[in-house]
């Protein structure tokens, strides 16, 4: 079931690409209990990939992988075509792959435009006192990354409240910003954590559409988790379906979408 | 160039030699207020109409705009222009059908679009038929993956522009120097509250001679700064952003998205300011529910200035004679409150705003003047270049339009009806010789619909309502439903309202409750409600409508003539007018009949006794799809005055 093609063009005109990230053989344990079991999959450049099954189905724990804050006790991670040490979180950031959480974690007290500020960082060389004298490189710096901030901001049209603190706005628009801080580090690979979830339909058409727009304008590669069945057929290239820390399906959301275990594990099976 | 210019791009140019270095438009982007200075902007536009030409452009073709207010949009009309072209702004929000309508009637070969949803929607109104062979967009945010046949990025047309100007630059010199004051400037599509859009075709005469008198009506100057909000299809927009701005060669500054709108105008602080009386009202409530929030301190020192500055501040700003003691105390107010809430308003510089379109409530009127803000009003339409009447600074009141515009003559025809004949009086509706005639006689008067009549002692124009729309009550009484529409929405917890009554014994209303306004009432008096619809159904909400209606019965009942309009029953109607479902024009001014015809039931329901009506309404979403919502409203009956005098005039 594996693609195997190598870089070709889909249907409305994007690139897939080369693999940029491969997971092979990933096995993840708490104590006793193992979250991941075997598991492989790759990503491939400027694809929408994403990761779905049941509740405790393990898809966390997998993007918590990805990202270094989980290191598997078994199964390596290839990120373009290197075999990837053992990393640390931010280390993992500084190559290239940023994301959101379930949980929104964002800094409430901090306005929207500084939030997604703290997402350009990793980028920012001058020292702290350069920085609190704000002259030469550290002010260079502030104005090339506010530039990069700014077009940002308006990619994602919360221009109206970039002064506005975070814990003053709306789930959604929290969501938004989230989005903005990550893309704010130019991730070649950016994991999104069930961008959806608690929106109502009007926002989920938001969300997927600022979703497509910057897979399809930035090029930017995404594996994302997500609940609601309709909208990741809709807006993903391939999926990966999880069930009990296993994998159980893996293709486009058509292969998918026929595929009997999938479906077992969605609607459940009788036991008799 | 000796004589004066005779056509927007020959402004231009006279702008771009006398004062090319001033800022002709500033537009915030990326967080940054961006500018281009008048030599700049003749620049962008000479490289767009070379793009234009090269794309086949002919003297005389339509082309329609449709996008919100940015620079490169405006500097399109122009560029149209310069090709002998004729521009035809549109409204952005516009439904497909009424684009496609519009494209059908001007036969529009070319679309200048805003951004995707613009070139998604001229994309669908242009049906096979269409003579639309070229779009051009502006942002090119989500159009990568588009066919791109015939459509093309506004920049990439300005590329082929530059680079084709050898080649093409003679023609196109040769078309903007052959343009005349008779020639065609632009074309507006009024939005019509009854039947289909007309085509108001305008000449460079008509813009440039208005331009010129209402710029010096108001001493305009090239040191003006406005805010281009209002939609580019409003001749008023034009008039501002366009035929002003060239004429005094002042700056006009474009949002950086209609959300950040008050933000940017408190940032540019307009000199020159236009919007029609609903911004205003907003921006009252606004305050006032943030006034709410203050601490008791700033409370008490609001009320206590703003009171002090109902009474003095409109005579001080009119020159009147004010004693010392309440102009020193007035002083203090502007240090400790006017001053500070001008400047959050975005309103610390401005020296003259107008409102239009609607009545404004005294109140509102009241409270901007009294903060020393010069607002006035005028009267006009889109037939006129906009201006009929306008008020003198120092000769302002809020129930009145003015005296006549600077080379307008008015008369007042026997049933009442306002005619006017003046400078800026269109060529005609375009493709409508008949509505064209019958709308200018041949000596050049228009009749405007309205019904008006001039004020003993000041000489003052006061509009009454639209002709058509005053009608006679079953018993012989005055019916004019406008003038007690407008008294209701006074009140701020009411948005809208339709009154009904022609031919019938007593009036009816259909009221709209402001959200916000309402909403934020609801939150303060711990009252849970789930939608807009439970909200205005409200046992409390229906008894603060009962007030507010009574109180208009009162003031009206002191009127001999209008007496019998007063409202006998009305509903609080369960979802808000709107334009997408046909029931407001483009322009927010109620179409009575549609909305008459479209509640019919609860209509009917009103003049019967029943105590409440079961409805069930269609509603069109933002982005076009059909929905139902049913309700039962209650009716309610309100408290009605006896006419202080017994009705006159009955049927003579």
């Amino acid at each position: 079931m594996k693609d195997t093609r190598a870089a070709h063009v889909t249907a409305d005109g994007r690139t897939i690409g080369d693999v940029i990230l491969d997971l092979r053989g990933i096995i993840l344990r708490f104590g006793g209990v193992e979250a991941i079991k075997d598991i492989s999959f790759d990503i491939r450049e400027g694809e929408i990939r994403a990761i779905i099954g049941p509740n405790g189905a393990g898809k966390s724990s997998m993007l918590n992988v990805i990202s270094g804050f989980y290191h598997p006790q078994e199964g390596e991670v290839w990120f373009r075509g290197e075999k990837r040490p053992p990393m640390k979180p931010y280390q993992v950031a500084r190559s290239g792959v940023a994301r959101t959480f379930q949980n929104i974690a964002l800094f409430d007290g901090m306005s929207v435009l500084d939030n997604i500020m703290t997402g350009r960082l990793n980028d920012m060389k001058a020292g702290m006192l350069a920085q609190a004298i704000w002259k030469g490189r550290a002010e260079r710096e502030e104005i090339e990354n506010r530039e990069r901030v700014e077009r940002i901001i308006d990619f994602l049209e919360i221009q109206h409240i970039r002064k506005t603190p975070v814990g003053r706005l709306p789930y959604g628009l929290k969501k938004r910003v989230e989005l903005a801080r990550a893309l704010a580090a130019e991730p070649d690979l950016l994991l999104l954590d069930e961008p959806m979830a608690g929106m109502n339909v009007e926002e989920k058409e938001d969300m997927s559409r600022y979703i497509l727009d910057v897979n399809d304008e930035l090029g930017t590669t995404i594996a994302l988790i997500e609940h609601d069945m309709g909208v990741v057929m809709d807006i993903s290239d391939r999926v990966v379906v999880m069930d009990y820390g296993r994998k159980i399906g893996d293709g486009t959301p058509d292969e998918v979408r026929t595929n009997q275990e999938v479906i077992d594990a969605y609607l459940g099976v009788a036991h008799d | 160039m000796s004589e004066a210019p005779v056509s927007i791009p020959a402004l231009l140019a006279r702008n771009a030699r006398d004062r090319g270095s001033r800022p002709a438009n500033r537009e915030k982007e990326y967080g940054i207020w961006q500018s281009w200075t008048w030599a700049e902007i003749a620049g962008e536009v000479e490289a767009l109409a070379l793009g234009l030409l090269d794309l086949g452009l002919e003297v005389g073709e339509h082309v329609v705009i449709s996008g919100r207010n940015r620079p490169a949009l405006y500097w399109a009309m122009v560029a149209i222009q310069r090709a002998g072209a004729i521009p035809v702004p549109i409204y952005q929000d516009a439904a497909v059908e009424e684009i496609a309508y519009q494209l059908d009637h001007c036969g529009a070969v070319m679309a200048i679009a805003g951004d995707q949803e613009q070139v998604d929607k001229l994309r669908d109104a242009a049906g096979d038929a269409s003579a639309l062979r070229h779009v051009i967009y502006l942002d090119p945010r989500g159009l990568r993956k588009y066919d791109h046949a015939g459509l093309t990025a506004y920049t990439e047309v300005q590329e082929t522009g530059r680079a084709a100007r050898e080649r093409l630059g003679a023609e196109l010199r040769e078309r903007t120097d052959a343009l005349g004051l008779d020639d065609v400037c632009v074309m507006l599509y009024t939005s019509g509250t009854t039947g289909r859009p007309k085509g108001v075709v305008l000449s460079n005469y008509n813009i440039i001679q208005t331009a010129k008198a209402s710029s010096e009506f108001d001493r305009l100057t090239d040191r003006e700064d406005v805010v281009a909000y209002l939609p580019m299809a409003w001749v008023g927009d034009f008039i501002f952003s366009v035929g002003q701005a060239y004429w005094t060669g002042f700056c006009v500054n474009c949002p950086e998205s209609p959300d950040t709108l008050m933000a940017d105008l408190r940032e540019i602080g307009p000199t020159y300011y236009f919007a029609p009386p609903r911004v205003f009202e907003t921006q009252l409530t606004n305050v006032m529910i943030r006034m709410e929030d203050a601490t008791r301190l700033k409370k008490a020192l609001f009320h206590h200035f703003m009171a002090h500055a109902q009474r003095v501040g409109p005579a001080i700003l009119d020159g009147r004679e004010v004693s010392a003691v309440d102009r020193w105390k007035y002083r203090l107010g502007e240090a400790m409150v006017y001053g500070p809430l001008k400047n959050t308003l975005g309103f610390s510089r401005i020296h003259v705003g107008y409102t239009a379109g609607e009545a404004i409530g005294p109140e509102i009127f009241d409270f901007y003047r009294g903060l020393g803000i010069n607002l006035k009003q005028l009267y006009g339409q889109t037939e006129a270049t906009v201006f009929i009447t306008q008020q003198p600074d120092s000769e302002v009141r809020s129930d009145t339009v003015g005296v006549a515009s600077p080379g307008v003559e008015i008369r007042i025809a026997e049933n009442g009806e306002v005619y006017y004949r003046s400078p800026g009086v269109f060529v005609e509706y375009f493709r409508n010789p008949e509505s064209t005639a019958s709308t200018k006689d041949a000596d050049g008067w228009v009749a405007t619909g309205d019904a008006g009549f001039f004020e003993k002692g000041s000489g003052h124009l006061r509009i009454i309502d639209r002709a058509k729309d005053v009608g006679k009550l079953a018993g012989g009484g005055m019916f004019a439903p406008k003038y007690v529409e407008n008294k209701l929405k006074f009140f701020p917890n009411i948005l809208e309202a339709v009154v009904f009554g022609a031919g019938r014994e007593t009036c009816v209303a259909f009221l709209n409750i402001d959200l916000n306004a309402v909403g934020n009432w609801a939150e303060r008096n711990n009252i849970g409600y789930g939608s807009y619809q439970e909200l205005s159904q409200h046992p409390r909400v229906l008894e603060t409508m009962c007030g507010h209606v009574a109180e208009v019965n009162r003031s009206i009942a002191a009127d001999p003539m209008l007496s019998g309009c007063q409202i006998h029953r009305f509903v609080v109607l369960h979802k808000q007018l709107d334009a997408d479902d046909g029931e407001l024009t483009r322009t927010q001014k109620v179409r009575r009949k549609v909305i008459g015809e479209k509640f019919e039931d609860i209509l009917a329901a009103l003049y019967s006794d029943a105590e409440e009506v079961y409805t069930e309404t269609e509603v069109t979403y933002e982005d076009g799809r059909k929905g139902r919502i049913t309700a039962t409203l209650r009716i309610q009956d309100a408290e009605v005055q006896p006419a202080a005098v017994p009705v006159r005039e009955a049927a003579e």
